[in-house]
C-alpha cells in the first residue's frame, strides 16, 4: 500500500532525484506527506523511508527534531502565534491566550505558541497555515481564523503549500 | 472589520526629517511596490543585466576581484568577508556547492524574508554570479520552512529565470551552467547556523558540526562548500554593477555599504531600512524608525539580534555608529543579523530576559551539555525572578550558569564551551541585565525576598 498517491509519488520521485544524496529528501518529502495527509503518520515516515533509502528510524529521528512536522493528527487549520520578545511587549501573549481559550475545544483548529516569525515590523503577529498575519488583536485573530474556517479566506496545507 | 488579507513583507516607510536611506538591495521593491518579485517587473528594473554583462566578460576571477575591493561583509550576523570566505575553496576540487543561508530565525530579523517575497529574482542573479565566481554549477538555498509565501516565490522566480536562459544548461550561451535547488525547512533557529544547516540539508537532524573542516573544505555531502546570507548574495549584482571600489565608498572603516537594519519594539515606524553603514542609532531609530511611541525614553535596545548584548537609550549608545567593528571593541556588543529591538520605559529587562532565554533554551539543539543544562536553568531562574519570586542571589547565579556556557559572558566574538555560538548568544541577556540593570534588579530580588520569605 502506497501512502503517497500517484501523483504525489510521482512528485516524490522527482524530488529525491533533484538532490546529490537521497537522504536530503526527508524534509521535502514529509512536507509533502502533510501536504496530503495533515499531519506526518507512521506509514508516511516508512514510504519516506523507502523513496529515499533510509530506515524508517532514521526518517523518525529527522523528523522529530522539527516542530513544523506534526506526528499527531493536528486541525485542518494550525495557527502560530509568536511571543518573542518584540511580539511580547506588544500584545502577542495576550492574543495566544484568548485564542487558546477560544478554540480550546475545537478540534480543527490547533493554536500553538510559536518563537519570531520574522514579521516583528508588524507585531504582534500569527501565521494560520503559514500565511503571514501582522498587527492582529485578540478578536481580530479570531475573525482571521473565522473567515479561514468559513472559505472567506483560502487556507494554505498545514504544510503551507498553496491549495488550486 | 479587521483587515483579513495575508501580509506580504514590506519595507520601511521613511521621510520627512533628513535622514534618508540608501536603497540599492531594496530599490526594486520601493519603485516597484506591485511586481518586484516577478519576472517582468525585475527585467523592466534591470534585472540579469548585470549577470549578462559578468558572463559576457567572462572573468570569474573578476568578480571575486570586485568583491574582495568592495569589502563586502556577511549579512547574515558573522560579518565574514565574503570574498574570502570564497576564497578558501580549494583549487581544483569538484563537485562544489554553493549554499544560500534563508533560515532567517533570528528574533526581531526580517529582512531575508522580504528579499525572498519581494525580490526573488535579485537572489537568483546573486547567486548566479557568486556561482560563477567560485565554479560552481549546483546551489540550494535553504529557505526556513514557515516562510511559505517566500519558498512559493522563489520557486515559481527560478522557474521563470530558468525559461529566459538565466539557469540551467549553458546560461545565455556563455557555457556557464548553473542549476538552483529550493530547500525547505521545518521550524528549527540552529539550522540557520551554517554547520547544522548543512546537516538539515543532508536530511539529518539540524545539529551544528565540530570545525574544523570548515565548509569551504568539506561542507555539504563532505564535498568544497560556500554558505552565504540572502542578503549578501542579493548584494553582489550590485557590486558588480558599480564596481567594487566605488561599492566600498559606501559605509565607514571595515564596514562598507549599505545593510539592511530590521527595526522593531517600540518605535512609531517599525520595518526594514537600508542605510549606509556608519549612521547613527539614534538617526535610525529616530529619523528613519519615528522615534519613540508617545514620546517616551528608550530603556534599552537590542542592536543585532537576540544574540547580541544590549545598548541603553543613553547618548553615548544612541550616537554610536553602525559601525560592526566599532560597536565590538567599544561596547562589546553585535551588529549581528542587523535587527534593531528598542524596548521603552514601561518595559521590565528581566520579563524580555526571561522570553530571551526560553527561546534559546527551546532551539538549542541538546548537542552540547553546557548549552543543552545551561540554558534551561537560565530559562527557569529569570522566570522566577519575572514573577516576583526571585531570591537575592538569582543574579549572581545566573552570571555563574553564564560563564560555564559563556566564560567571561564577553559578545562578539564570543568565548564558548559549546560548539556553536547559541549556548554564548543565550547568556548575552545575562550578561546585560547585569551590566545596566544590576541594581534596579538587586533591589527587585531583596524586595522580593522580603515578601516571599
Amino acid at each position: 500500500m502506497s501512502f503517497f498517491d500517484d501523483a504525489n509519488l510521482t512528485k516524490a520521485r522527482e524530488i529525491v532525484a533533484r538532490y546529490p544524496r537521497a537522504k536530503s529528501a526527508i524534509l521535502p518529502l514529509a512536507h509533502l506527506a502533510q501536504d496530503q495527509n495533515g499531519w506526518l503518520s507512521q506509514e508516511a515516515m516508512e514510504q519516506i523511508a523507502e523513496l529515499t533509502a533510509t530506515t524508517p528510524a532514521d526518517v523518525l529521528g529527522t523528523c522529530s527534531f522539527y516542530t513544523m512536522l506534526k506526528r499527531r493528527p493536528c486541525g485542518k487549520l494550525v495557527v502560530s502565534v509568536c511571543t518573542n520578545v518584540t511580539c511580547l511587549v506588544v500584545g502577542g501573549p495576550e492574543v495566544l491566550d484568548h485564542l487558546e481559550h477560544r478554540y480550546a475545544s475545537e478540534p480543527d483548529v490547533t493554536v500553538e505558541e510559536v518563537e519570531c516569525l520574522a514579521a516583528c515590523g508588524g507585531a504582534p503577529a500569527l501565521q494560520v497555515n503559514y500565511e503571514f498575519h501582522e498587527r492582529v488583536s485578540p478578536s481580530s485573530a479570531e475573525e482571521i481564523i473565522e473567515a479561514y474556517r468559513s472559505g472567506t479566506l483560502r487556507a494554505r496545507t498545514v504544510s503551507g503549500a498553496s491549495v488550486a | 472589520m479587521p483587515d483579513l488579507t495575508p501580509n506580504g513583507a514590506t519595507g520601511g516607510t521613511s521621510g520627512g526629517t533628513g535622514v534618508e536611506e540608501t536603497r540599492i538591495v531594496t530599490r526594486r521593491l520601493h519603485d516597484r511596490v506591485d511586481d518586484s518579485w516577478t519576472l517582468d517587473g525585475s527585467l523592466a528594473s534591470g534585472g540579469y543585466e548585470v549577470l549578462r554583462a559578468v558572463l559576457a566578460k567572462g572573468d570569474a576571477a573578476d568578480v571575486q576581484e570586485q568583491v574582495k575591493l568592495s569589502g563586502l561583509r556577511g549579512r547574515g550576523g558573522a560579518g565574514f568577508p565574503t570574498a574570502q570566505k570564497w576564497s578558501f575553496l580549494p583549487p581544483n576540487s569538484f563537485p562544489r556547492y554553493l549554499v544560500v543561508n534563508a533560515d532567517e530565525g533570528e528574533p526581531s530579523t526580517f529582512k531575508d524574508r522580504m528579499l525572498l517575497e519581494l525580490d526573488p529574482h535579485q537572489l537568483i542573479e546573486g547567486i548566479t554570479i557568486a556561482s560563477y565566481a567560485v565554479q560552481c554549477n549546483l546551489a540550494f538555498v535553504y529557505v526556513r520552512g514557515e516562510f511559505a509565501l517566500g519558498h512559493e516565490r522563489l520557486t515559481r522566480a527560478i522557474d521563470d529565470a530558468r525559461g529566459k536562459g538565466f539557469l540551467g544548461k549553458n546560461i545565455l550561451g556563455s557555457g556557464f551552467d548553473c542549476e538552483i535547488v529550493v530547500h525547505r525547512g521545518a521550524g528549527a533557529y540552529i539550522c540557520g547556523e551554517e554547520t547544522a544547516l548543512l546537516e538539515s540539508l543532508e536530511g539529518e537532524r539540524g545539529m551544528p558540526r565540530i570545525r574544523p573542516p570548515f565548509p569551504a573544505i568539506e561542507g555539504l555531502y563532505a564535498k568544497p562548500t560556500v554558505v552565504n546570507n540572502v542578503e549578501t548574495l542579493s548584494t553582489v549584482p550590485h557590486i558588480m554593477q558599480m564596481g567594487g571600489e566605488e561599492y566600498a565608498k559606501l559605509g565607514v572603516n571595515r564596514s562598507t555599504g549599505t545593510r539592511i537594519f530590521s527595526v522593531s519594539g517600540h518605535v512609531n515606524k517599525p520595518g526594514n531600512y537600508e542605510v549606509e553603514l556608519g549612521m547613527s542609532f539614534r538617526d535610525l531609530l529616530y529619523g528613519l524608525a519615528g522615534g519613540i511611541r508617545e514620546d517616551r525614553k528608550i530603556k534599552f535596545f537590542i542592536p543585532g539580534g537576540a544574540s547580541s548584548q544590549w545598548l541603553t537609550g543613553s547618548d553615548e549608545h544612541l550616537d554610536a555608529p553602525l559601525d560592526m567593528d566599532f560597536v565590538q571593541q567599544t561596547f562589546g556588543v553585535m551588529l549581528g543579523s542587523g535587527a534593531v529591538m528598542v524596548f521603552d520605559e514601561t518595559v521590565d529587562p528581566v520579563l524580555v530576559a526571561w522570553r530571551l532565554a526560553k527561546f534559546f533554551a527551546h532551539e538549542s539543539c541538546g548537542k552540547c551539555t553546557p548549552c543543552r543544562e545551561g540554558t534551561g536553568w537560565v530559562e527557569k531562574v529569570l522566570y522566577r525572578m519575572s514573577q516576583g519570586l526571585g531570591r537575592p542571589q538569582d543574579l549572581d547565579l545566573l552570571v555563574s550558569v553564564g560563564s560555564n556556557i559563556s566564560p567571561g559572558l564577553v559578545n562578539a566574538p564570543f568565548v564558548q564551551t559549546t560548539i556553536c555560538p547559541l549556548g554564548p548568544s543565550a547568556v548575552s541577556c545575562v550578561a546585560s541585565i547585569d551590566k545596566f540593570f544590576r541594581d534596579e534588579v538587586l533591589t527587585r530580588l531583596s524586595n522580593d525576598a522580603g515578601v516571599h520569605a
